[in-house]
C-alpha cells in the first residue's frame, strides 16, 4: 500500500515538474565537445558569463553524433527553453525543419544562414580577423606559410581564403601551403593528424602555421612548438597554449554571440547579426605569451589593415559567396 | 615529381604513422595465434593511451605514464580472457564491450578527473617520449645519401618506436623458436593434442593475452606520450582495426606484419603530404581512396586474390574439455 502510494505521489509530482514550462535558454555545442579549446568551448564560456552576471540557468547539450542534433532541437523546444542557441553550421538542416513547428520559439544559430521568421542567423566575417593573421604570419616567416583546415567546407575555405589575402597584402611572392584535416567529422578532433601534417607542410618550408580545425588545432600548434616554428590559434585566443610559439590567434567572439543571445531573450530581434572587426566580432590575440613575438611594427602594419578594412578602404573576398578565392 | 628529400619526409612520417599499428598488429598476432580472436584492440589502445597521458601528466614522467598504459591495457585484457577462455563466451561480443567499456570509460573518467572535456592536459617535457638523435647522426648529416638517410629516417624517433622494430624479430624468435612459442601456436591450432600432452590449454592462453594486454599497452601510451602530447577523446581513431586488417594481410605472421603495417602507414603518409595525387592520364586520386586502401587490400588477400589467408584453426573457439 505504501508502495503503491509513493508511485503515486512520484509521478504526481512528475507531472507537475512537466508542466512547469521553464523560460530558461538553451545551448547546443556541436560534435567537437564543450572543452575544445576552440569554438565550442567560446560558446560556452558565453553562456557561463551571462549566468554569472545575471544568476539565471541555462541548459545545455554536448552531442554525440549526428542522428541527435534534430531530436536535441525538438526536445529543448518542447521543454520551453527559449531562446535556443545552437553552436556550428551543421545544425542548418535540422533547425530549418523544426523552427516552422515551434513559431514561439527563438532560435539562434551560429555560422550559417537559415531563413525563417523565428531565427537569427549569427555569422563572422572570419576573412577579415584572417587577413590580419596572415599578414603577420607573412611578416614572421621567410619564404613560406602553412594552413591546417579541419574539415574541407566552404566555412573554412574563408578563413584559408582571408589568410591567402592578407599574406599576399604583405608579401606577394610568399608560398603559402594549404591542407584540410578530412572530409568527415572526425576531422575537428584528431590532433595526431593535425601534427603529422604540420609536420610536413614545416618540412616544406613553412615557419607559420594557422589552423581552423577544432581540437585537431592542439596537434598543430604541438608540432608547430616542437618543431621550433610558430603557430597561429583560431576561435579563442590560443596563445597560452604553447606560450611563446603561438604568434597569435584569430578570435572569433563566439562567446558574445552566446552572450548577447541570453542577454536579448526570448524576445530577441531575429535575422541576420553579423560580426566583423567593425564591432569587435572577430580580431587578432594580444597579450603576454605572444608580446616578445609581435613586434611594434607588425602590431602598427596590422593596426592600420584594420582601421582601412572598417573604413571599407579594404575590401576582402569572401569565398563563401561564389565558393572561389582569388589567390591561393 | 618528387625529391630525395621529400621521399624521406614521407618515408619518416609513414614510420611514426605506422608504429601503433605495428604494436597493435603484433598485440593481435599473439592473441589470435593462441586461439584467441580480438576485436578489442582498439579499445585496449585506447584505455592506455588515456591512462598513459593521465599518469604521465600527474607524474610528469612518460615511463610512469607507460607503466600505467600496460596495466590498464592488462586489466581489459584479463577481462576478455575471464569472459572467453574461463566462462567460455563468445569472443567477438567480449571484445566488442571492451571497445565500449574504453571508449566510454576513457571520457567519464577524464572529464571528472581533469575537467576538460575527457582529454589530459597536454604533456610536455619528460612526460613524453622525446627524440632521440643518434649518435653520429648530426657528424654523418652532410654525407650524401647515407648520411640523409641516416639523420632524416632511422634517427630522431622516440624510444618506443625502435622499441616496437625489436619488438618483431623478438616476436618471431618467441613464436617459432622457443618450447613457449610452440604450445602456443598449438593452442590456436589443435587445443585438444596440447591437452593430451599434459599441457594447460588455458595457461597457455592467458599467457597469450597478457602479452597481447601489453602490447597494445605500448600502442597506447605511443598515441598518447610518444607521437601526440596528451590523451584525446577517441585517439586512436579506427587504428585497433586498422591492426586487424593488417594482420590478415600479413596472415599471422610477425615479419609480413611488420611490412603490412610500413605500407599501412605509408599510405597514410602520402595522403597527408599529397591530399590530392594526380597522376597523368589517370586524373586526380581522391584522399578517400587513400584512406580506404588498407582495408580494400584486406578484402582483396581474404578473397584469395593473392595467396590464402588462412586463419588458426581453433581460432575464436573455446576449448571444452571432453
Amino acid at each position: 500500500m505504501t508502495l503503491i502510494k509513493t508511485i503515486i505521489s512520484a509521478s504526481a509530482a512528475l507531472i507537475a515538474s512537466a508542466a512547469m514550462v521553464v523560460a530558461d535558454p538553451a545551448l547546443i555545442y556541436d560534435l567537437g565537445g564543450k572543452f575544445d579549446k576552440s569554438f565550442n568551448e567560446a560558446a560556452y564560456e558565453g553562456a557561463e558569463k551571462w549566468k554569472a552576471e545575471t544568476g539565471g540557468n541555462y541548459n545545455e547539450i554536448e552531442l554525440q553524433n549526428e542522428a541527435q542534433r534534430e531530436q536535441a532541437l525538438r526536445r529543448f523546444a518542447e521543454n520551453g527553453n527559449n531562446p535556443i542557441v545552437m553552436a556550428g553550421f551543421s545544425f542548418a538542416s535540422s533547425l530549418s525543419e523544426v523552427a516552422p513547428d515551434f513559431p514561439e520559439t527563438k532560435f539562434v544559430i551560429i555560422d550559417m544562414v537559415v531563413d525563417a521568421p523565428n531565427v537569427r542567423s549569427t555569422v563572422f566575417k572570419e576573412e577579415e580577423g584572417s587577413y590580419l593573421v596572415g599578414m603577420m604570419a607573412a611578416m614572421s616567416a621567410d619564404k613560406a606559410i602553412g594552413f591546417v583546415g579541419g574539415m574541407d567546407i566552404p566555412l573554412i575555405r574563408r578563413f584559408a581564403c582571408g589568410y591567402v589575402l592578407g599574406a599576399r597584402s604583405v608579401n606577394p611572392n610568399i608560398e603559402i601551403l594549404q591542407n584540410y584535416t578530412g572530409t568527415t567529422y572526425h576531422a575537428w578532433n584528431d590532433p595526431i593528424k593535425g601534427g603529422e601534417l604540420t609536420k610536413a607542410q614545416i618540412a616544406q618550408g613553412a615557419d607559420v602555421v594557422y589552423h581552423a580545425a577544432g581540437g585537431t588545432g592542439i596537434g598543430v600548434l604541438q608540432a608547430a612548438a616542437d618543431a621550433g616554428k610558430l603557430g597561429i590559434g583560431v576561435d579563442k585566443n590560443q596563445n597560452h597554449l604553447q606560450s611563446g610559439s603561438v604568434l597569435t590567434s584569430m578570435i572569433k567572439r563566439v562567446d558574445l554571440a552566446v552572450y548577447n543571445a541570453f542577454t536579448d531573450g526570448a524576445d530577441l530581434t531575429t535575422g541576420f547579426e553579423v560580426m566583423g572587426l567593425s564591432n569587435d566580432g572577430v580580431g587578432y590575440a594580444m597579450d603576454s605569451h605572444n608580446a616578445s613575438l609581435v613586434s611594434a611594427d607588425m602590431q602598427a602594419a596590422v593596426e592600420a589593415a584594420k582601421a582601412k578594412i572598417i573604413a571599407g578602404e579594404i575590401q576582402i573576398h569572401d569565398a563563401l559567396t561564389d565558393n572561389s578565392c582569388p589567390a591561393s | 615529381m618528387i625529391d630525395f628529400d621529400t621521399l624521406l619526409q614521407v618515408l619518416d612520417s609513414s614510420v611514426r604513422l605506422s608504429i601503433p599499428l605495428l604494436l597493435a598488429c603484433l598485440a593481435g598476432l599473439f592473441s589470435e595465434r593462441a586461439g584467441i580472436f580480438d576485436i578489442g584492440l582498439e579499445g585496449k589502445m585506447l584505455a592506455s593511451a588515456f591512462a598513459a597521458g593521465a599518469a604521465a601528466f600527474v607524474t610528469g614522467s612518460a615511463l610512469i605514464g607507460m607503466l600505467a598504459g600496460i596495466f590498464a591495457s592488462i586489466i581489459l585484457s584479463a577481462v576478455h580472457g575471464v569472459a572467453s577462455i574461463t566462462f567460455k563466451g563468445n569472443q567477438l561480443i567480449s571484445g566488442v564491450a571492451i571497445n565500449f567499456l574504453a571508449s566510454g570509460l576513457t571520457a567519464l573518467i577524464g572529464q571528472n578527473w581533469f575537467r576538460q572535456g575527457g582529454q589530459t592536459p597536454p604533456l610536455s617535457g619528460s612526460a613524453r617520449f622525446n627524440e632521440i638523435t643518434l649518435p653520429l647522426a648530426e657528424l654523418l648529416r652532410d654525407v650524401p645519401i647515407f648520411g640523409k638517410i641516416y639523420y632524416e629516417l632511422i634517427s630522431g624517433h622516440t624510444l618506443l618506436v625502435y622499441i616496437a622494430f625489436l619488438i618483431v624479430p623478438l616476436t618471431w624468435w618467441i613464436l617459432f623458436r622457443t618450447r613457449f612459442g610452440l604450445r602456443l601456436r598449438a593452442v590456436g591450432e589443435n587445443p585438444a593434442a596440447v591437452d593430451t600432452s599434459g599441457i594447460s590449454v588455458v595457461r597457455q592462453r592467458y599467457a597469450a593475452i597478457l602479452i597481447c594486454g601489453i602490447l597494445c599497452g605500448l600502442a597506447g601510451a605511443y598515441l598518447s606520450t610518444g607521437i601526440g602530447a596528451g590523451f584525446g577523446k577517441e585517439m586512436t581513431a579506427g587504428k585497433g582495426f586498422i591492426a586487424l586488417a593488417a594482420l590478415i594481410f600479413a596472415k599471422w605472421k610477425p615479419v609480413p606484419a611488420l611490412w603490412a603495417c610500413l605500407l599501412f602507414g605509408f599510405l597514410e603518409a602520402i595522403g597527408i603530404r599529397f591530399q590530392n595525387i594526380e597522376i597523368p592520364g589517370v586524373g586526380t586520386i581522391p584522399l578517400q581512396l587513400m584512406q580506404a586502401l588498407p582495408y580494400i587490400l584486406t578484402v582483396i588477400i581474404l578473397a584469395g586474390f593473392v595467396g590464402k589467408a588462412i586463419p588458426p584453426k581453433a581460432g575464436g573457439e573455446p576449448y571444452n574439455k571432453e
